[in-house]
């Protein structure tokens, strides 16, 4: 690689080492292949991955996987992982977007079952989730004690409302509820912009995707996950709405004062931080619980309307759609977790920003049902090409903390984005390769067209040569509906 | 000289904000954020709002600011237009912000603002201008 900002070796065809040199505590490693780590290396995200190597306490290597891309702070697609004694929590390694996460369901319907009723289904979705600013469900009206409920027991809390089945539960991340979860550190801001949006999908690159299984890579796999060619799938993308926004935004405060009083030496303001053991850490983990809970059961949420929406869309049955949840991971949270260092099992505390939990088969945190195949593992793509169901690998656990990418991953900026899209119509394009998109604002259409994006094959490919994933099913858009 | 520009941020939005004064930087730097967020002609200044903000420094004052705006947006669901900036000092803002709340038949939301980012932010002072760089979370 002939870029001087950075000294970079090869380390093999899929992997590459920023060495560590003055203030780095470990070394940076990049997953990429060759044209890959060439458009990395259009933006800063390389120098934001050798910023999180400063970081006190910062285990093994600073992380970049095949979707990163310039962040804040931590890159957007950067995972680091800090000892429990020496380490740091960094609200800023964590995001804005606490939990932002995916989710993906399948369902007893094939393709050729609902492709002639894609308008009514996109349009019923569509009026059924609330995306944009000002828009709730009437029907849903939440006291503070309720909101407590929600960010201590979170997807829990949902369906001891009605949101869902226990079934739900059993395949999401955590269970749908991260512990140490104390709704008492949470600031009434937070609260007040989480009363107002619980249930609601955002705008930007949050969605609600029905699309089919057009490849399965692994059949054995597949058939363990309920995946099958041609069956209908749904993928839900969203976070922790407003309420994980404060939350990070209060945070980032107490740790700016934090890191002048623990003397934590920061490369940049964002980065701000501290010890995992200090009051000011395990406030932040139990706010950061809290918004993850939310988010957690915001998803769950969701998924109930998707269920309404195709019952009165299509009319069909409970027992006819069979909308169950293959699994909802996590795409920006810390969590503690054991991991083997130098031949030692250690417990750490693993940031993900940007990044998902890819845990192999047989793992405690694997869910009963898949732990002979490895923790799925959802990577949504950009609105017009596809999205791919993935599991976790030893390979993962042993190299990246157990983790792997999490999407696509911009190129583009916005501005570019919005340049590009002008004089063109984004839905019309998408409709005539046969997908149907309702969105809040024309903007968020422009911005998100799919040049604007990686392609995630790519992404994909590579995280699967370097073994931290494995390829199981390929997922096609139908209709999409956006904030 | 424009009030801000918008720069090239591969994930987010960054923009430059240019202002004779500080004051002026300040307001100028909320005028962005709401003409990021909508269509600021077709919004009128129907309610008023004073904020006294504080912070460590004029960084962070800028920070808690926007933030300030930011979640009035989220919660009323109010859209700002004009920004007075009455006194100002290294750590203690005040001003009056006028606006009306998002009426979805008059308005658009053209981008949804998640967070005001601390990322490599500081204000410069050069040639009798103020400017600074501040990058959204979208």
């Amino acid at each position: 690689m002939g870029d001087d900002k950075y000294k970079i070796q090869k380390i093999d065809a899929y992997r590459w080492r920023i060495p560590r040199e003055g203030k780095m505590r470990v070394d940076g490693i990049i997953y990429a292949d060759e044209h890959m780590m060439q458009e990395i290396q259009k933006d800063e995200s390389l120098q934001q991955v050798i910023n999180v190597s400063y970081l006190p306490g910062i285990v093994s290597h600073s992380l970049g996987m095949p979707d990163i891309h310039w962040g804040y702070g931590f890159p957007i697609g950067g995972v680091a992982a800090f000892d429990m004694d020496e380490g740091i929590v960094s609200p800023g390694g964590v995001g804005y977007d606490i939990n932002c996460g995916v989710r993906l369901l399948k369902t007893g319907l094939r393709r050729i079952e609902i492709s002639n009723k894609l308008e009514t289904l996109v349009n019923t979705l569509f009026a059924n989730i609330p995306s944009g600013v000002g828009s709730h469900r009437k029907d849903l009206k939440l006291s503070q004690q309720e909101a407590r409920n929600v960010l201590k027991n979170g997807a829990q809390w949902a369906i001891s409302q009605g949101y869902g089945n226990k079934e739900d539960l059993e395949h999401i991340e955590e269970k749908g509820c991260i512990s140490g979860a104390n709704p008492d550190v949470v600031s009434d801001k937070a609260i007040q912009r989480g009363l107002a949006q619980l249930g609601t999908l955002g705008s930007g690159n949050h969605f609600v995707e029905v699309g089919y299984v057009s490849e399965v890579y692994n059949e054995q796999v597949a058939r363990v996950l309920g995946l099958e060619k041609d069956g209908i799938t749904i993928v839900v993308h969203t976070g922790s709405r407003g309420l994980g926004y404060q939350v990070c935004d209060d945070f980032i405060r107490v740790m700016i004062d934090a890191s002048r009083k623990y003397n934590i030496e920061l490369p940049d303001r964002q980065l701000c931080c501290a010890p995992i053991n200090s009051p000011e850490g395990k406030e932040y983990l139990a706010a950061m619980a809290c918004a993850a809970n939310y988010a957690f059961a915001n998803r769950q949420m969701i998924t109930h309307w998707v269920r309404e929406s195709f019952e009165r869309a299509l009319h069909v049955s409970p027992k006819e759609s069979r909308i169950s949840t293959v699994y909802d991971v996590c795409h920006n949270i810390a969590k503690f977790e054991e991991h083997i260092v130098d031949g030692q099992k250690k417990r750490l505390c693993v940031h993900r920003k940007g990044a998902t939990r890819a845990f192999p088969p047989n793992h405690p945190d694997t869910p009963d049902v898949y732990k002979a195949v490895g923790q799925p593992v959802l990577i949504p793509g950009d609105m017009g090409r596809c999205s791919y169901v993935l599991v976790g690998t030893e390979k993962a656990y042993s190299d990246t903390f157990g983790s792997t990418c999490h999407g696509a991953g911009r190129v583009m900026s916005r501005n570019q984005a919005m340049k590009i899209a002008k004089g063109r119509s984004i839905a019309q394009e998408l409709k005539e390769k046969g997908i149907l998109v309702r969105a809040d604002s024309r903007a968020t259409l422009d911005e998100e067209l799919p040049e604007a994006y990686k392609d995630v094959t790519e992404v994909v490919d590579i995280v699967e040569h370097a073994g931290i994933s494995k390829k199981v099913a390929q997922l096609k858009p139908m209709c999409v509906i956006k904030g | 000289m424009p009030k801000y520009t918008i720069i090239d941020h591969t994930a987010d939005i960054g923009i430059d904000v240019f202002g004779d004064t500080l004051q002026d930087l300040f307001s100028n730097a909320g005028f962005a954020l709401f003409d990021i967020i909508t269509d600021l002609s077709t919004v009128e200044c129907k309610v008023k709002h004073s904020l006294n903000i504080i912070g460590v420094d004029k960084e962070q004052l800028l920070v808690n600011w926007l933030s300030e705006l930011l979640f009035l947006h989220d919660v009323k669901n109010l859209l700002f237009k004009n920004f007075c900036v009455n006194q100002l000092s290294d750590y203690q803002l005040n001003a009056d912000v006028s606006g009306e709340v998002f009426d979805e038949k008059r308005h658009i939301i053209k981008t949804e603002v998640k967070a005001v980012t601390y990322h490599n932010l500081s204000i410069i002072q050069k040639d009798q201008q103020w400017k600074t760089r501040i990058i959204f979370d979208l």
